[in-house]
């Protein structure tokens, strides 16, 4: 196939390379600075199953460094909008798009289905989940983390290898270490790490070179220094990770506990409140709410506007059907935001609710 | 006897510098991070790792290497 041909005349590669390209199956978790350059590379060399989890959407300010997204992914949801990009860019492939957050109710699923993990995520939450779903699962891990101008790299569990657990026993106390939404990165950095990630996977799916495993490499974009430390195996910290396999299904992810206070009902008497209703949708949608007192600020461009947001009172936000909304929330909350609520109903149903009230009103009138 | 000990990350942030060199007259790693704690009064509010000549070991391993690096974890993707 011509699409390949600088890939076949290469003698390390040729066309039996390039077979063991299309049959090997990658899940890339997180559609983010890492995931988009991973899964732009793997596409484009014919990697043939490729699955993407993420549960956000695209923000304007993803854009500066997050590649397969234009403006017109904005407010879409990042694994859909990098699978469409995608299919543009190699339609021979099979691409699937998982809108939703990685659990440990559903990584052992998920991974079992694929041959390599990608980790490009950006907490350490998903982070230790990832590593263990991947010892549990016997499955190697390819990692990238940045922070500002530095990004680490290394291969977990690969061959009887170190997991990220033997380097970093336990994730640090929350909020001790910022991710790139509160401290900045420079956007070209996350392309060189996620290009690296990708460019360990191919070297496993294709068995050439050597794989950097049990090893770290820190690479620092402004002195242009990369140091290589050796990680060791730690059998007993693997072992007790096997051993806790069962209890695995029933660890709650804290996000998903912490969904239930984010969200309100427009039912729960908050018209009476003294509240800053922010409908997130973009300009020109509809139907607009009239009734209220409705600061109209796009998700798109929140992080912009975030002076029109009231100090003291409570925020409802809301849009079309209760997802950019809750989303917008997590924004506002990165920004030490708080007080704010996402609408679980969508401006129809919010609508509907005020001519209630209304008529209710006039008959007691 | 002299090190050079390398920081990484937010660790280079609180001593601002990525690396210099030391005179040590302890016997273990730990021994330096005390010296290094009372140098640097934030640095024991941050999770780290320790590689003594490009290797990760424990902070009761004997200091015997010239190059100390102070490895935190990333979150960012």
């Amino acid at each position: 196939m011509s699409r390949y041909n600088r890939h076949i005349i290469l003698s390390e590669i040729g066309q039996a390379g390039q077979n063991k390209l299309f049959n090997a199956k990658v899940l890339v978790i997180g559609a983010g600075g890492l995931g988009c350059p991973v899964l732009q590379y793997l596409t484009a060399a014919g990697v043939g199953t490729i699955g993407i989890v993420d549960f956000d959407i695209v923000e304007i300010s993803n854009l500066q460094r997050q590649v397969l997204f234009g403006t017109s992914s904005l407010g879409k949801n990042k694994a859909k909008a990098a699978k469409q990009r995608l299919k543009d860019l190699n339609e021979n492939i099979s691409i699937f798009a998982y809108p939703e957050k990685l659990t440990h109710k559903n990584a052992i699923d998920l991974f079992k289905q694929y041959d390599i993990i990608v980790d490009g995520t950006d907490n350490f939450e998903s982070r230790y989940l990832i590593n263990d779903a991947c010892i549990l699962t016997n499955k190697p891990l390819v990692f990238g983390a940045i922070y500002k101008f530095e990004g680490q790299v290394s291969v977990f569990n690969y061959k009887n290898g170190p997991s990220y657990r033997c380097l970093f026993l336990n994730a640090p106390k929350e909020g001790t270490v910022p991710n790139c939404s509160e401290i900045g990165v420079l956007g070209v950095l996350p392309g060189i790490i996620g290009s690296m990630q990708a460019n360990e996977v191919l070297k496993i799916i294709l068995g050439i070179g050597k794989v950097l495993t049990g090893k770290l490499l820190c690479y620092n974009a402004l002195t242009l220094q990369n140091t290589v430390l050796q990680i060791k195996r730690n059998d007993a910290i693997i072992e007790s990770v096997v051993n806790d396999a069962s209890s695995f299904n029933e660890k709650l992810s804290d996000f998903n506990c912490e969904l239930e206070y984010l969200e309100i009902s427009i039912k729960d008497n908050i018209i009476e409140e003294n509240i800053q209703f922010i409908d997130v949708r973009e300009s020109h949608e509809q139907p607009k709410v009239n009734g209220l007192n409705v600061s109209l600020i796009p998700l798109s461009n929140l992080e912009n506007n975030l002076d029109k947001i009231s100090d003291s009172k409570k925020k409802a936000l809301f849009c079309q059907s209760g997802i950019r909304s809750l989303h917008a929330v997590k924004l506002l909350h990165i920004n030490n935001i708080d007080n704010c609520f996402s609408i679980k109903e969508g401006a129809t149903d919010i609508i509907e609710h005020i001519k209630e009230l209304q008529n209710i009103s006039s008959n007691e009138s | 006897m002299n090190i050079t000990v390398k920081y990484f990350g937010q660790i280079a942030e609180v001593t601002s510098k990525e690396e210099e060199s030391l005179e040590f007259t302890g016997t273990l790693i730990s021994d330096l991070l005390d010296d290094l704690y009372s140098k640097y009064g934030l640095l024991k509010t941050k999770d780290f790792q320790v590689a003594q000549n490009q290797e990760l070991v424990s902070i009761e391993t004997k200091l015997t290497g010239n190059e100390i690096a102070l490895l935190p974890p990333f979150a960012g993707g």
